[in-house]
This record gives structure tokens, sequence and C-alpha cells, in this order.
């Protein structure tokens, strides 16, 4: 029988170890749930982006995804339901020098919290929004979301969901970010780039992960996390700058990943200082 | 590994060799290294960790390029590989 030996000479670590609070872990994520991989992934790219771990502060709502801000060694913050982003434009007015991540969810962004992400995106604040779309509340026991897919079944909609789900690249598009881009929690090397590129960027950024929830989504929907990674696998095409009006999820005809925005406009930031900290006015 | 038709270089380039370390009780047994490893060296062991789940175990020493896939599928910070001189003999 094959085991995973200890007898190794040195022990190596696991390289985001420094980054994690080793006590927390394991997480309280499902096995195959892709919050993981996600927040891994977002781990990765702020060790590589090389600057000052003290400059960065990660925010999260409530949900599965909000449980992230629990896990990670950095100054971070566990907001209300739908909150993270107020919570984050007041983090970064107050301390410019900051790198605010917002790491949450479909629901808490969407959902209790739309009408914030909106107008964050509308004034340019200067934020990285992480969305992880599981298709679904997962936490509270899988209730239709606002990014649930037609006819998918839900324990609100046993006979299928009726409404028709947000299309996020779309949204935030329109509401005017500055970044926008979207993967799967299987193209994690496209993902953690992407990551570390909306780091790098002044403006809102926005990044859309889909990933898989076994349990309140997957199990209700007959789809075990396999085949939900083959689907991603198989069933995806990547197409940077593809029109966000064309971004709807649809498995059958072929999800579009990419990165779709990536373009300049004055931030909040800049604007306010310009206008009501100019010297002329004082 | 079965290419359709042999690169001409083959011989001149070096693979480089990775060891794959498994911390067994961060693991929930979700298989997604197993699955997409590019090169198939892992498989489920036989014993349980304390969670009562099934970790993966590295069957071909040899086979493993260090190319990290399993590192960063890995919902769980439970599998990391370092690149090594040569593959453990075990």
């Amino acid at each position: 029988m094959r085991y995973n030996s200890d007898n190794f000479m040195k022990k190596p670590e696991h390289p985001l170890n420094g980054l994690i609070r080793k006590d927390r872990i394991p997480h309280i994520w499902c096995s195959g749930c892709g919050i993981g991989t996600v927040f891994s992934s977002c781990l990765t790219s702020i060790k590589n982006s090389g600057l000052d771990l003290n400059k960065f502060a990660m925010v999260s709502g409530i949900g599965c995804s909000g449980r992230a801000a629990g896990y990670v060694k950095l100054d971070s913050f566990h907001t209300t339901h739908g909150r993270a982003i107020p919570f984050a434009t007041g983090l970064k007015l107050a301390n410019t020098d900051l790198n605010v991540i917002v790491f949450s969810g479909d629901g808490d962004l969407f959902a209790i919290g739309g009408n914030h992400f909106i107008h964050a995106a509308r004034r340019n604040m200067d934020i990285t929004v992480i969305c992880v779309n599981n298709f679904i509340y997962g936490m509270t026991g899988g209730q239709v979301a606002a990014t649930t897919p037609h006819s998918a079944i839900s324990t609100t909609t046993p006979f299928g969901n009726p409404e028709s789900p947000f299309n996020l690249p779309l949204l935030a598009y329109a509401s005017g970010a500055t970044y926008v881009a979207r993967w799967t929690m299987l193209h994690v090397r496209d993902l953690t780039e992407s990551i570390g590129e909306a780091l790098s960027r002044k403006g809102f950024s926005f990044i859309e992960i889909l990933s898989p929830c076994p349990i309140n989504y997957g199990r209700r929907n007959k789809k075990l996390p396999m085949e939900i990674l083959k689907m991603y696998q198989e069933n995806t095409i990547i197409k940077n700058n593809a029109d966000p009006a064309e971004l709807d999820i649809d498995f059958e005809r072929g999800v579009i990943l990419g990165k779709f925005i990536d373009k300049d406009r004055p931030t909040y930031t800049e604007n306010y200082d310009k206008i009501c900290r100019s010297t002329q006015n004082v | 590994m079965n290419f359709w038709r042999v690169p001409l270089d083959t011989n001149e380039i070096d693979v480089v060799h990775g060891e794959v370390h498994i911390i067994d009780d961060r693991c929930k047994g979700c298989g997604y290294c197993i699955e997409f490893c590019p090169r198939h060296i892992l498989e489920f062991s036989l014993q349980f960790n304390a969670k009562g789940y099934h970790p993966p175990v590295v069957k071909n020493f040899k086979d493993c390029v260090n190319c990290h896939y399993c590192e960063v599928i890995c919902p769980e910070f439970a599998i990391f590989s370092v690149e090594v001189d040569e593959p453990p003999v075990v």
C-alpha cells in the first residue's frame, strides 16, 4: 500500500503558509468547492505582486466566500451582508496607500450589495473586486440567487428557476468599471495573472470567477464537482476583448472567458482631490 | 510522454524533476489534483486522514515535472511541489 512518507530529509513548507492563518486550516469550504482555489490564486497574486504586504487589506461580505477574510494573514475585515464594497470604499478613502481587495460572493456583491457595486463602479473607486460566482446562496441552504441560471433547481425554485440571471461583466462594464475579466476556477494560471493585473491597475477592477458549489447547487442539479470542472474545460471559450453584451452564461453554447475591459479613467480619489481639495477652493 | 511527432531537440532539453509534498490532514479528497495532473502521477491513497478522507499519494515519483498545477488547483493548501535535481528513489 502506498502512503505519504514523513521521512523527507527536511520538510519544506507550503509556499502560501506565510499568508494564511494555519491554525484555522482546514477551512470550512466543502470538498470540491472552488472558493479555496480562487483564494489561493488571490494569495499567490498578492505574493507575486511584490508590494508591501502591510499595504494590503482584504474585505469580504457574508457567505461562504466571505470566510476568506478570516483565513488570510493580512489586515482583513468580515463585514455585514452586502456591505463589503462600502467598507472598502471607506478604507481606501481614509488611507489611499492601501491596496484594497474585496473578496466576496455573487449573492453578497450583486443581490444584497448590488447598489453598492454599481455606485462604486460609477465613481471608479480604486479597489479590486473578486467575485466568486457559484450560482447559488450556498451558505444559507441553496436558495435562488441573482446569478442562478434559468431553469436551475434550488431549494426555493424546486421546479426550476423562472428568472434570468445577471450578466455580471456587462453590469460592471455598464456601471463604469475600468478592468473587467471572467475566469473559472479551473483556469488558475490565467486567473492568477488576471488578479495580478487588476491589482496593478488603478480604478475599479472586477473579476468574476465561476466556481462549483458541489453541495447546494451541484447536488440539486445532478452535477458532480468533477463534471462541472470538465464542463469548464470543454465548454468555455477564451476570447479577450469580447463584447460584454454577449457574455451570458450558457454552457450549451459555451461560456466566454477572458479579459474584456481594460481602460483608463480618472479614479474617485483623483477627481475628489482635483475638485474639492484644489488650492483655489480653499 | 507520447508525442505525435518527436520534437527535433528532445535530446537536448533538460526535463525538470519535481517532488510532490502532500499535507494529509488538510486534504478533503476532492480529487482535482489526481484528475488534472498532466502526467497522471497521483492516485487516491487507501489510508484515511484525520477527517476520514483519502488523500492523494504519488504513484510515479520520477514522472513529476514540477509544473505546480496540483499546487494551484488544490483548494485546501494541501499539496505542493518543489524542484529537485534527481527524482527521489522510494
